[in-house]
C-alpha cells in the first residue's frame, strides 16, 4: 500500500506542476494550446492515480460516472455557440460548486471524524467547503439565468438586503460552533447552513445588474476554487489544495481586473444594485439635451471609402446580433482598400473577460489587429472613422467629464476624439448600466439604427460595388 | 513655481520657446511666467502680447524652469543652480563636454531632441513638430526659386505641364513635403530605404523602389546606412530621376553622422536649368554634393537651396508648435503643483541629460522600453516619427498597458498578506497539528504561485483562462473519489451507501466540467491565429 501511496503522491506532484504550467501557457496565444493540453494530461494523471486508491469493486461505477460526465461535458462544449460562452462558463461553475458541496456531504455521511484539534479542523473545512460550494452553486445558476435572459437582468432589491445578508452570515457562523463541537451529530446544522448558503448565493447575484456579470462570473470562478481548496483541507489532499488555490487566485485576479476597468471597488459590485441608485436619476435629467443625428448606409459607405484609418469598438450588442463574421469581412475589405483597420477592446466589453477577443478570433480575425484600451486610446485623434458596434457605456465621455454620472471615473475608450463616430444601435435606449450617453449628442457622432448584423451586411454590399 | 522664457542667442534663430497662447496654457497649469524682453520679437510676438497673456518681463534665468529652443549657450550655465530645470534642445551626442559643465551646476537639463519615439510621447515630440514645418517650408522655398507653375493647367495662353517633385527620405519632413507639393498640384515621387511605401502612397506620391531587397530601418524612426550595392543602385535611380524631375527635396539624416551624399554633382548637372534642389540636410553637411549650407547655390542654372533655418523662416508657427510640445511635457511632469523630474518615467528619463549633479545621458536602454510581461519584447513602433502613420498593429496583444497594473496590487497583496499570514501561523503554531500546518503551507504557496502566473495571462485570453480554470476546478472529483476511498470500511465496498451515492454524483458533475472546460478551451484557442 505504501508503494501505491508513493505513486499517487508523485502523480499529484506532476499534476500540480502541469496545472501551473497550463495557466502559465495562457500568457500567450502561441503557447496557450500547449497549456490546455498540459491541463488535460494533469487531470488524467490525477484521476488515474486516485483510482488506484479505490477498492477494485468501485472501479466500474467510477468508469461509468467518468465516461458519462465526459460525454455530457463534451457535448455541451461542442454545441455551444461562441456568443453563449458566458452562459456555459457560468453553468459549469454551478456544477463545481454543487460537486464541492456534495463532497463535503459524502464525507459527513462517511462518519469518521478524527479526534481533538484535527477533528475541529476537519469540521471547519467541511463546513466552509459546503458553504462556499452552496453559494457558488445557486449564484452560478442565477448568473447563468441572467446571461441566458431567463431571469431579468435588473437587480433585485429586497428591502434591507444588506442587513439580511449580514444576519444570515452571522447565523451561519453561529451554527459552526455547535457543529464543530460534535460534527458526527451535526447533519441538521449542515443542512440548515446549506439552505442558507443557497439563499445567500441566489440573493447576492440577483441583486447584481446584468452589466456586472463579468465580475460575478469570475468571482464565482474564484469561489469554486476556494471550495475545492477547503475540501482539500477536509480530505488532507494537497492536490485539491493546490488546484483550488490556483483557481481561486485566478478568479480573484480577473475580478480585480474587471473592477479596476470599471473604476469601482469589488464591494460596490458585489453588494449590487448598480445603476438604480438615486444618484442616477438626476444625472440623466440634467444631462445634455438634444436628439442624436441619424445617418444612413450610403453616407457611411462613402465615409469609409475616404477613410485612411478606422477603429472598430465592439460590444455585447455585436455578440447578440451575431455580427462578428460580417464585421471581420468588412475589415478585410477595408484593409484591401489600403485602409488601416484595428479593433479597440475595452476590458469589460461583453459578458466575460476577453469575450470580444474570443468572438473576433472565431470569425478568423488575426489577433494582432485587436488592441487593448491602453494601446489604442492615444490614437483616436488620428482616426478617421470609429465604428461603435453594440457598445455603449465603454465609450461614454460622461465617465471622464461628468462627475454626476454613475460611471464617472471608469476608464473608457476615447472614441469621441476621432473625426467621425458612427454608433450602431438597435434602439434609442440607454446602455446596460442604464446611463445616458452624451457621446450620441456629440457633433462628430452619427447614429445608425437597426440590427448590427443587417447594418454591416448592407455596408458590405455598399462597399462591394 | 515660475517659468522663464529666454531670448534665443543663436545667430539667425527667430523662434521662441513660448507664445502668448502657450503662456496662457502654462498659467492655467498654475505657473507664473517671466519672459526675457524681446524674446518673441522675431517671431512676431510683442512683449505687450505676452503681458496681455499674463507673463511679466523680467530675468528668466532666476525661474524654477527655464525654457529655450536652441541649446543654451554654455555661458548661461554659471546662472544655473541645483533644483532648477532647463529645457531646450541639447544634442548631447555632439556636446559631451558642455554636458559635464551643466551637470556640475546641479541643475536638471531636459533635452527636447531626446524624446523617446513611443506613442505616449508623440505629443511632445519637438523634432517631429518642427520637421513637419520644415518639410512644408522646403516646398515653399522650392516654389519661390522655381520659375514655373507647380500645378498643370490648360489656359487660353497655352498648356502648362505640372511640375515633377522628387522627395528623398520620407520621414516626417519628407511626408510633409510630399503633402505640400501635392496640394500645390505637382506630381510627386518619393524614395526611402525603409519599406514605407504605404505611407508615401497615402500622401499621394508615387513610391520609387530600388530592386534590391534590403530593409533600411535603423530603429528609432531613422534609416540606417545601406550596403554598397544598394547605394550604387540608389544613385543610378536618382541620376535617372534627376533628368526628369524639376524639384528634388532631400531629407536624409543618419543620427550622429554626416548626412549621406545622395545627389551627386553629375546628377545636378543632369537636371534641366531652372530646376531646384532643396537640401534639408544642409546643416549636417548636405545630401547634395554642391550644397552651400545657409545659402542658395546656382550650378549651371540649377538652384540648390541649403538654408539651415527653415523652421525659423516660419518662426511664428514653429514657436507655437514647439511651445505646445513644451506644455505637454510640463503637463506630464506634474504641472505646477506636483512638478517633479521623475527618473522612473519612460518619457522623462531618456530626455533628462543632467540630473542631481550627474550626467544622465545616454539613458540606460531598459528605461526606454516598457517592461513587457511577454517573453518577446514588442517591436518599437518604427513609424512613430511619421505623423500620418499610426503605430502598426504589430504590437503583441498582451501589451504594456497591462504590465504596469500588476505591480501595485502585487505589492499591496504581499504587504497585507504576509504579516497577516505570519500572525495567524504564530497563533496556530502551538495548537494545530503538524499535518494541518504543512497543508496550510502548500495552500499559501499555491495562492502565491497562482497570483504570479495568472497576472501574465494576456487579457485577450481571459475567457479561455476562465474555461481552463473551470476545467481544472473539476479536480474536485478527486475529492469525491477520496471520500469514496476513505469510507470503504471493513465490510468492503458498498455501492449504495449514502456516501458513495453522493460522491458518485459529485464525480459525475465534476467530470462534466472537466470534459466541457477543456474541450471548449481547445475550441476557442484553435480560433486564435496570427495574421498570416
Amino acid at each position: 500500500m505504501d508503494a501505491v501511496n508513493g505513486m499517487v503522491t508523485a502523480a499529484y506532484i506532476a499534476a500540480s506542476a502541469l496545472f501551473i504550467r497550463s495557466l502559465g501557457g495562457l500568457a500567450n496565444p502561441e503557447t496557450a494550446r500547449e497549456g490546455n493540453f498540459q491541463g488535460m494530461v494533469g487531470m488524467g494523471l490525477a484521476v488515474g492515480a486516485t483510482a488506484l486508491l479505490l477498492p477494485r469493486e468501485a472501479l466500474p461505477v467510477l468508469g461509468v460516472v467518468v465516461v458519462a460526465g465526459l460525454a455530457i461535458g463534451s457535448t455541451l462544449a461542442q454545441r455551444v455557440a461562441m456568443t453563449s460562452m458566458p452562459q456555459l462558463v457560468a453553468i459549469l461553475h454551478s456544477f463545481v460548486g454543487l460537486a464541492a458541496a456534495l463532497v463535503g456531504y459524502a464525507s459527513q455521511l462517511g462518519g469518521e471524524v478524527p479526534a481533538g484539534a484535527e477533528g475541529v479542523i476537519h469540521a471547519v473545512a467541511l463546513y466552509v467547503g459546503v458553504f462556499v460550494g452552496a453559494v457558488t452553486f445557486t449564484g452560478s445558476v442565477v448568473a447563468w439565468g441572467k446571461l441566458e435572459g431567463k431571469i431579468g437582468s435588473k437587480p433585485l432589491m429586497l428591502p434591507g438586503r444588506h442587513a439580511l445578508n449580514a444576519a444570515l452570515v452571522l447565523v451561519v457562523l453561529g451554527m459552526l460552533v455547535p457543529y464543530a463541537m460534535n460534527p458526527a451529530a451535526g447533519l441538521a446544522y449542515l443542512v440548515a447552513m446549506t439552505v442558507i448558503g443557497c439563499f445567500i448565493g441566489w440573493h447576492m447575484v440577483m441583486a447584481i445588474g446584468g452589466a456586472d456579470m463579468p465580475v460575478v462570473v469570475s468571482m464565482l470562478n474564484s469561489y469554486s476554487g476556494w471550495a475545492a481548496a477547503a475540501d482539500g483541507f477536509l480530505l488532507q489532499n494537497d492536490l485539491l489544495i493546490v488546484t483550488g488555490a490556483l483557481v481561486g487566485s485566478s478568479g480573484a485576479i480577473l475580478s480585480y481586473i474587471m473592477c479596476k476597468a470599471m473604476a469601482r471597488s469589488f464591494w460596490s459590485v458585489i453588494l449590487g444594485g448598480f445603476g438604480t441608485e438615486e444618484g442616477a436619476a438626476p444625472a440623466a435629467a440634467t444631462g445634455p439635451v438634444g436628439d442624436p443625428i441619424a445617418t444612413d448606409i450610403e453616407t457611411l459607405v462613402n465615409e469609409l471609402k475616404e477613410a485612411q484609418s478606422v477603429v472598430i469598438v465592439p460590444g455585447y450588442g455585436m455578440a447578440v446580433a451575431q455580427a462578428q463574421h460580417p464585421v471581420c469581412t468588412l475589415t478585410k475589405k477595408l484593409r484591401a482598400r489600403g485602409c488601416e483597420v484595428r479593433f479597440a477592446i475595452h476590458p469589460v466589453a461583453g459578458r466575460l473577460p476577453g469575450h470580444m477577443n474570443v468572438l473576433l478570433a472565431e470569425a478568423n480575425l488575426p489577433y494582432d489587429l485587436v488592441l487593448e484600451m491602453d494601446e489604442i486610446n492615444d490614437d483616436f485623434p488620428e482616426t478617421d472613422v470609429v465604428l461603435v458596434i453594440g457598445a455603449n457605456d465603454i465609450v461614454n465621455p460622461g465617465a471622464i467629464d461628468d462627475p454626476s454620472s454613475p460611471i464617472y471615473g471608469m476608464p473608457v475608450l476615447h472614441a469621441w476624439e476621432a473625426a467621425r463616430v458612427v454608433v450602431f444601435k438597435r434602439g434609442k435606449g440607454a446602455g446596460y448600466a442604464g446611463v445616458e450617453n452624451p457621446l450620441f449628442l456629440r457633433d462628430c457622432t452619427r447614429m445608425l439604427y437597426g440590427d448590427a448584423k443587417k447594418s454591416v451586411d448592407a455596408l458590405l454590399a455598399g462597399l462591394g460595388e | 513655481m515660475r517659468i522663464g522664457v529666454v531670448r534665443e542667442q543663436w545667430q539667425g534663430e527667430r523662434r521662441v520657446a513660448a507664445t502668448p497662447d502657450t503662456v496662457g496654457k502654462l498659467r492655467a497649469m498654475g505657473f507664473d511666467v517671466v519672459i526675457e524682453a524681446g524674446c518673441g520679437a522675431s517671431a512676431s510676438f510683442s512683449d505687450a502680447a505676452f503681458e496681455a497673456a499674463g507673463a511679466t518681463v523680467a530675468d528668466p534665468l532666476d525661474a524654477d524652469i527655464v525654457l529655450g529652443v536652441r541649446p543654451f549657450p554654455v555661458s548661461l550655465a554659471q546662472r544655473a543652480r541645483a533644483g532648477q530645470v532647463w529645457i531646450a534642445h541639447f544634442w548631447p551626442a555632439q556636446r559631451t563636454e558642455e554636458l559635464a559643465v551643466w551637470a556640475a551646476t546641479g541643475a536638471t537639463v531636459v533635452a527636447m531632441d531626446q524624446v523617446p519615439r513611443i506613442t505616449r510621447a508623440q505629443k511632445l515630440d519637438a523634432l517631429s513638430s518642427q520637421a513637419n514645418l520644415v518639410g512644408y517650408r522646403a516646398i515653399i522655398e522650392a516654389a519661390t526659386q522655381f520659375g514655373r507653375f507647380f500645378p498643370g493647367q490648360v489656359t487660353a495662353a497655352g498648356k502648362v505641364v505640372p511640375a515633377k517633385v522628387l522627395v528623398i527620405g520620407a520621414g516626417v519632413a519628407g511626408l510633409a513635403a510630399i503633402g505640400a507639393a501635392r496640394s500645390l498640384g505637382a506630381i510627386v515621387r518619393a524614395f526611402d530605404t525603409r519599406p514605407i511605401g504605404e505611407q508615401i502612397q497615402s500622401m499621394g506620391a508615387e513610391f520609387l523602389e530600388v530592386k534590391i531587397a534590403e530593409d533600411g530601418d535603423g530603429g528609432g524612426g531613422y534609416a540606417k546606412e545601406m550596403s554598397p550595392a544598394f547605394i550604387a543602385a540608389e544613385m543610378a535611380l536618382f541620376l535617372e530621376q534627376a533628368r526628369e524631375v524639376d524639384v528634388i527635396v532631400t531629407t536624409a539624416l543618419i543620427p550622429g553622422k554626416r548626412a549621406p551624399i545622395l545627389v551627386t554633382e553629375e546628377a545636378v548637372r543632369a537636371m534641366r536649368p531652372g530646376s531646384v534642389v532643396v537640401d534639408l540636410a544642409a546643416e549636417m553637411g548636405g545630401n547634395c554634393a554642391l550644397t552651400t549650407p545657409g545659402g542658395v547655390a546656382d550650378v549651371g542654372g540649377v538652384k540648390i537651396v541649403g538654408y539651415t533655418d527653415m523652421a525659423s523662416r516660419m518662426a511664428e508657427q514653429a514657436s507655437q508648435l514647439y511651445g505646445v510640445n513644451l506644455c505637454h511635457l510640463i503637463d506630464d511632469m506634474g504641472k505646477a503643483e506636483k512638478f517633479s523630474v521623475d527618473m522612473g518615467d519612460e518619457v522623462v528619463r531618456p530626455m533628462t541629460v543632467c540630473h542631481d549633479g550627474a550626467v544622465t545621458w545616454p539613458p540606460p536602454p531598459s528605461a526606454v522600453k516598457p517592461a513587457a510581461p511577454v517573453a518577446k519584447p514588442a517591436p518599437a513602433p518604427a513609424a512613430a516619427p511619421a505623423p500620418t502613420s499610426k503605430p502598426k498593429a504589430k504590437k503583441k496583444s498582451g501589451g504594456h498597458g497591462h504590465s504596469s497594473a500588476p505591480a501595485a496590487p502585487r505589492s499591496t497583496m504581499a504587504m497585507m498578506t504576509l504579516p497577516a499570514a505570519g500572525l495567524m501561523l504564530l497563533a496556530l503554531g502551538p495548537f494545530a497539528p503538524a499535518a494541518f500546518l504543512s497543508h496550510l503551507l502548500v495552500f499559501v504557496l499555491a495562492v502565491f504561485i497562482g497570483w504570479q502566473v495568472v497576472w501574465n495571462v494576456t487579457p485577450a485570453l481571459h475567457t479561455p483562462l476562465m474555461s481552463v480554470t473551470n476545467a481544472i476546478s473539476g479536480i474536485i472529483l478527486v475529492g469525491g473519489m477520496a471520500a469514496m476511498a476513505a469510507t470503504t470500511g471493513p465490510e468492503g465496498y458498498q455501492p449504495f451507501s449514502p456516501t458513495n451515492i453522493v460522491a458518485s454524483i459529485a464525480i459525475l458533475l465534476a467530470m462534466i466540467n472537466v470534459g466541457g472546460g477543456f474541450l471548449v478551451t481547445k475550441r476557442m484557442l484553435g480560433m486564435f491565429r496570427r495574421e498570416a
